[in-house]
């Protein structure tokens, strides 16, 4: 654990904070009527995509290109590829979150521990 | 009154029930397997309550991040909350002190629920939503209890349960490819964050990433905003 307890307390807290700022916010500032700024709006659109794109790259980011003759040279990046293609290929197909975040976990799973 | 409600309630709460349960277990799982049992995923599934949230918390909690970053990604991630508190101003009307805990539990799944909601006849609406906020909680907080005691009793090799998380995020990311018409916010976030992890490396390239994006998605307002588009179902 590179935190200690109470500064892992703390982050929890801060976390715990701001998720329900995010959901009281419009409660807070809209309940007597007033309509929203239309940058804010805008940004509630336009934002979850860029945003979970980006969380999906920063997800990734330990990823090492390597090649090589024996398949130890793949292990830096083809797990997780394989398996982010196998998650997306399984979505598109059944559209069942569950199926799609299970397969490729195990997957993914199964490729770092028993075959790079 | 609160019987009737919770009777009524339980049935449409069966598919977050497997949700939760399943994806509360991969969040226990990756939480117990950076150090933190089943208590710390007890009190962080009661006060935080966010799915993809706790999600990155497990990250933030293993990479020891500043309690700034804390709070500046956890507002971001969960920003999308403020377009559901929005629609959700009139169905909270006079809830009273039960309104808080709505607020408070206005998850993904829980805003789904509600928002397609058909209340039972002879069950009073405020008790039906609540029951539904409640019992949805409860599945998120078991859920992750459970995967974080599987973990540390199973004892099995968990190495690689982390993409779970990456897993999570692109099903999030597949589904509102369907759902926006504009591809452009979800290929810059990517292309931004790329450049950002070249050029910063993978410790510090998040927060400059963030930045970079929120500033050129508000100059690209022009373009951006003339469609005018709402999202045409929700998300995970």
């Amino acid at each position: 654990m590179p935190l200690t307890t109470g500064q892992a307390i703390a982050a929890i807290i801060v976390m715990a904070l701001v998720t329900f700022l995010t959901r009281a916010l419009p409660f807070l500032l809209f309940d007597r009527g007033g309509t929203p700024p239309k940058v804010v709006l805008y940004l509630g659109r336009v934002l979850p995509p860029a945003v979970i794109a980006m969380l999906i790259v920063y997800c990734l980011r330990n990823t090492q290109f390597g090649f090589g003759p024996d398949l130890a040279a793949f292990a830096g990046w083809a797990p997780q590829l394989i398996a982010a293609a196998v998650v997306v290929v399984l979505h598109l197909w059944k559209h069942n979150n569950l199926l799609s975040i299970f397969g490729g976990t195990i997957l993914y799973m199964v490729l770092v521990q028993a075959v790079f | 009154m609160y019987r009737r409600a919770f009777r009524a309630a339980f049935p449409a709460t069966v598919p977050v029930l497997m949700g939760y349960l399943a994806i509360g277990m991969a969040f226990g799982l990756m939480l117990e397997a950076i150090g933190y049992n089943f208590i710390w995923a007890f009190f962080m599934s009661l006060t935080i309550y966010a799915g993809s949230g706790q999600y990155l918390g497990v990250e933030l909690l293993g990479s020891a991040a500043a309690l700034g970053s804390v709070a500046l990604l956890t507002f971001i991630i969960n920003f999308r909350h403020l377009v559901y508190g929005l629609s959700m101003l009139e169905k909270f009307k006079g809830m009273g002190i039960r309104k808080l805990y709505m607020i408070f539990s206005l998850t993904d799944e829980t805003y789904a629920l509600l928002s397609s909601a058909r209340v039972p006849e002879r069950v009073d609406p405020h008790a039906y939503y609540f029951a539904i906020a409640v019992l949805d909680h409860c599945y998120w907080i078991a859920g992750s209890v459970l995967g974080s005691v599987a973990g540390a009793l199973l004892g099995f090799d968990t190495t690689g349960i982390d993409f779970a998380m990456t897993a999570l995020f692109i099903v999030i990311a597949v589904d509102q490819w369907d759902t926006y018409r504009a591809h452009l916010p979800a290929l810059l976030g990517f292309g931004v964050t790329v450049v950002s992890l070249v050029l910063l490396g993978p410790d510090s390239m998040l927060i400059p990433a963030l930045c970079a994006i929120v500033v050129i998605l508000l100059f690209l307002r022009v373009r951006l905003d003339v469609r005018a588009e709402q999202p045409r179902k929700e998300e995970v």
